[in-house]
């Protein structure tokens, strides 16, 4: 293998597995540490500089990080990088005082904001501190789009969500609620130097079987539904509910039925169990509250009697496997579950009756809008796109990542210059030495599990829409649950002349992640390694050849970042250095932790 | 010497061995040696060893004198019996339990300070008695926990760091040891632990008296550019005399061998040495042309490693003194000490 290139910031952002799949790219251990010294507020401002929703997220976020977190792969379970983000949120204090400027002379560009979700407001905060007047339109009464509808007060509290909400919004963004687009046409004659669509994916997908219309006044589209009771439009549910559906709004719709008295529900799924596509915590949470997970339940009909929905009937399917690619095969059983209710959650859809076809811009065979990837332009400049709107139901991190790139989008169109010129990231990488053996951060491996999150009592939570299920870790809880973090952004560094080939950080590596080999292709090389190298999303760390002829080869995959190899190296070949990666935004005035933290 | 402690997560696809143990069950506390010693790499072939060997911990009795060496056994082996004793006395306090308790593997750890020179006397007496057990030098020319003077092993070509020169000849272990009557005699180097884990793992299944010479650079002292045990020095005159395998008992030899340049040595409980010559003059069955192989090969300014010399029908003292075959303390109290009744009788057939 050709040495590995680490002057390349790709190498080592990858190495720091949570930051790399988060999708605005936070700075988790940064931040994880700064908790860890009980600076809430400024691991707070890491949080909200990058992902702009910190109160919200470390609540409801999908958390593409922890799967990725590497104490997953050493141990059974990664750090609670979301609960943690929450701890910030919670002790934070008043932050007020770091919040960007935002200019009272403007730089005269209006931008149109069309939707207020967390797409919408990522782009508000982005513009806002440069001077954009931004116009926000929400055809609901009040802002935060699905994560004030579709996500059920019990796990987020309003009051979180109207702070973080209502803290961009006082930027002084121009605010028109309740009022529904109802031709993009109408608005682009408006003169508006850019628009931002970030209208989501609001349509629930609904089920043609028998009984549907008969039933109709007893089966309800579930995120309508959710919505329904986020506005307090509806109080009650009949006592026996079923829900149809895998995902997490599944599961939000049969935990809000329970709030509202139901006694018996039950979530049905087409799928055997493992294929679900509601994260695990979100099962493990409505199976904790006593709701069954009834798979392989393919709904076939609404049974109706005297007029009224009196079950569903299902028939049993069985999976099939072929090449990877699964199959789901009817079994000819049939089973009926009665009910009063029924929550259809089987997904969502992208709509956009309102956006004319003769405007110039672009749509595909599926009814989507063209938008590039990158720059999150339709084919009509001027005109951009982002959040489940552009390529449908994602989550909120990723509409906030999207937000973040519509803005120095929009930044980089109303000042003439081409999309493709983009703001490169910020990295730097600095040794941690502190002294003899003596590193800037907790390098000492805790060996603890992952700390359990305190709940409420079911018995009140259960009977009440607004009590948080979830308490969150206190500072005790948070401590412990900080060592657990791995540190991977401090990277070992290898300096290949000052190798001796003493061996001695080969010997000491608890992981046994180093070896002294011969080089050769990479598939043979990680076969050759002292525990072979399996897991190919990890990459090898490769040096130039040493005196011997052989290279240094080190599998990144379950390194602890202990900075052990470095303090038993006598040579100082190995050294411990933090490196760091700021994702470029729009207003720099959105940075000021970020930059500091480079430094 | 690092503050923290080894972390106790190992990599979750290390290999078992029969036992079910992974390598890291044969570690010991963590390191208080210099960083980059030999002796840690040494350690290291040695935790590979016996986890390769499936031996179970507590089988292995650790010994060990006074020095940098001496202090080593603390870091392997943790679950294991272990003495550190006198300086120079290893010897003595391992023929004792060797009597007392035959079945316990014996690794005895010493440097060259501790063989060398206070315990030489210690040394020779214990080669010639043929002592079943292990005796590991970590040899690397210098009493590092004094502050790096000359030892005995130390070349007289190889000044200090400060450039003073070496007065005297060095004392040559391997050759010693073969003309005392070791019965498997070898040399390596702690940077090379391909050559060197096979010939500690043959060493450990070598009943008799087995004597590895590791030559282990010491980083603080004597791994400056004109010393002759610095890690440069010693792979760039680093002669591999030949190349073994170690073949235990009941398994089954898979490796191809030509018996132009291999020779088979069959050890007393089966188990097998496969050695794949690499200098075709020598024989290591042959106790003078080992002894010429070490002394034409250091006139040359070379080192000669791998196994030197090997003696496969040597008797261990045990077998020469005639002692009970059982360790004393599976022997019946009343059988041990018969009482006073019995010891008048054996006295009154002496009077």
């Amino acid at each position: 293998m050709a040495p590995t290139d680490i002057s390349n910031p790709k190498y080592f952002h990858k190495v720091v597995d949570c930051q790399w799949a988060c999708p605005t790219h936070t700075p988790v251990p940064e931040y994880i540490r700064l908790i860890a010294q009980g600076r809430y507020a400024a691991a707070y401002m890491l949080n909200w500089e990058s992902n702009v929703f910190p109160g919200i997220l470390g609540r409801v976020c999908d958390r593409p990080c922890e799967p990725a977190c590497r104490r997953g792969r050493v141990e059974e379970k990664p750090v609670a990088i979301c609960r943690l983000k929450r701890v910030a949120a919670d002790y934070k204090g008043d932050i007020d005082v770091f919040m960007p400027g935002i200019p009272s002379v403007k730089n005269g560009k209006r931008i149109a904001i069309i939707g207020a979700g967390p797409a919408s407001l990522t782009v508000a905060r982005d513009l806002m501190p440069l001077g954009y007047h931004c116009v926000l339109f929400e055809k609901d009464p009040r802002g935060g789009g699905l994560m004030r509808t579709n996500i059920p007060s019990f796990r987020l509290p309003e009051v979180v969500l109207d702070e973080e909400v209502g803290r961009i919004l006082g930027f002084g963004v121009e605010v028109r609620f309740g009022h529904e687009i109802k031709s993009l046409k109408a608005l682009l004659d408006d003169g508006f130097d850019a628009v931002f669509i970030g209208t989501g994916a609001p349509k629930g997908k609904d089920l043609d079987i028998p009984g549907r219309k008969a039933a109709a006044a007893s089966i309800h589209i579930g995120i309508d539904f959710l919505t329904s009771v986020a506005f307090e439009h509806v109080h009650r549910i009949g006592r026996r509910v079923v829900v149809i559906g895998g995902g997490n709004t599944a599961m939000d719709c049969c935990r809000t039925a329970l709030r509202l008295g139901a006694e018996d529900v039950k979530v049905t799924v087409r799928s055997p169990r493992k294929d679900m596509k509601a994260s695990d915590w979100e099962i493990e949470d409505a199976e904790r509250e006593g709701v069954p997970i009834l798979d392989n339940h393919n709904p076939k009909e609404f049974i109706v009697e005297g007029g009224r929905l009196a079950g569903v009937r299902f028939e049993r399917m069985r999976a099939e496997y072929v090449d990877g690619r699964r199959k789901l095969i009817p079994t000819g059983e049939e089973v009926v579950i009665p009910c009063d209710d029924v929550l259809m959650a089987i997904g969502q859809e992208n709509a956009f009756p309102w956006i004319e076809r003769d405007i110039g811009l672009e749509f595909d065979q599926w009814s989507m809008p063209k938008v590039d990837r990158l720059s999150m332009m339709s084919s009509r400049p001027g005109v951009f796109f982002g959040g489940d709107a552009a390529w449908g139901p994602e989550n909120i991190i990723w509409a906030v990542a999207h937000g973040h790139q519509a803005a120095i989008s929009i930044d980089l169109h109303c000042h003439g210059k081409a999309l493709s010129e983009r703001p490169a990231p910020g990295t730097s990488l600095v040794s941690q030495k502190m002294g003899i053996h003596e590193w800037s951060y907790s390098n000492d491996y805790a060996d603890l599990q992952r700390v359990a999150v305190p709940h409420a009592e079911m018995a009140k939570s259960l009977r009440n829409l607004k009590v948080e299920v979830e308490l969150g870790y206190d500072d005790k809880l948070a401590a412990k649950e900080v060592e657990r973090c791995l540190n991977c952004d401090v990277q070992t560094v290898f300096t290949r002349p000052l190798c001796i080939e003493c061996d001695a950080c080969m010997d000491i590596c608890p992981v046994d992640c180093i070896n002294f080999t011969e080089n050769g292709a990479e598939p043979e090389l990680r076969q050759a390694l002292r525990v072979p190298a399996r897991n190919a999303s990890q990459d090898l760390y490769v040096s130039d050849a040493l005196k011997t002829g052989r290279v240094m080869v080190k599998d990144e995959d379950l390194c602890l970042h202990c900075g052990l190899c470095a303090e038993r190296c006598p040579t100082g070949a190995w050294d411990m250095q933090r490196f760091t990666y700021v994702e470029a935004q729009a207003s720099p005035a959105c940075l000021a932790h970020h930059n500091a933290y480079i430094r | 010497m690092s503050y923290i402690q080894k972390p106790v997560a190992y990599h979750p696809a290390l290999k078992k061995n029969a036992l079910g143990l992974t390598h890291r069950d044969y570690e010991g506390a963590m390191s208080t040696l210099c960083a980059g010693c030999g002796h840690d790499s040494i350690t290291a072939a040695i935790i590979e060893a016996c986890f390769e060997l499936d031996l179970p911990a507590h089988r292995v009795a650790k010994i060990s004198g006074i020095g940098c060496s001496s202090k080593a056994p603390t870091y392997f082996l943790g679950r294991s019996h272990g003495f550190n004793s006198v300086h120079g006395r290893m010897p003595s306090v391992t023929t004792g339990a060797n009597l007392a308790n035959r079945e316990l593997v014996y690794l005895g750890v010493s440097g060259d300070g501790d063989t060398a020179s206070i315990g030489l006397g210690q040394f020779a007496h214990v080669v010639r008695r043929r002592l079943n057990m292990i005796y590991v030098v970590m040899n690397n020319g210098c009493y590092g926990l004094t502050k790096g003077q000359f030892s005995a092993t130390n070349d007289r070509t190889s000044p200090s760091k400060k450039g003073d020169p070496n007065p005297f000849d060095p004392i040559d272990l391997c050759q010693m040891a073969i003309q005392l009557g070791a019965g498997f005699v070898a040399r390596s180097f702690s940077g090379d632990k391909r050559q060197l884990i096979p010939l500690i793992k043959a060493a450990i299944g070598y009943r008799g008296f087995a004597f590895l010479d590791v030559i282990s650079p010491c980083v603080t002292f004597n791994n400056h550019p004109a010393s002759t045990k610095s890690y440069d020095y010693v792979r760039a005159h680093n002669q591999a005399i030949d190349k073994l395998d170690f073949v235990p008992e009941e398994s089954e030899i898979t490796t191809d061998y030509d018996e132009g340049t291999s020779v088979a040595v069959t050890l007393h409980d089966g188990s097998r040495l496969m050695l794949h010559k690499l200098d075709q003059s020598h024989d290591p069955r042959d106790a003078d042309a080992a002894l010429m192989t070490i002394r034409r090969r250091a006139a040359e300014g070379e080192v000669a490693t791998g196994l030197l010399y090997v003696d496969e029908n040597q008797q261990d003292l045990h077998d020469v003194i005639g002692t009970s075959p059982r360790p004393l303390n599976a022997i019946p109290m009343a059988e041990l000490c018969p009482g006073s009744a019995k010891l008048e009788s054996i006295n009154a057939r002496l009077r």
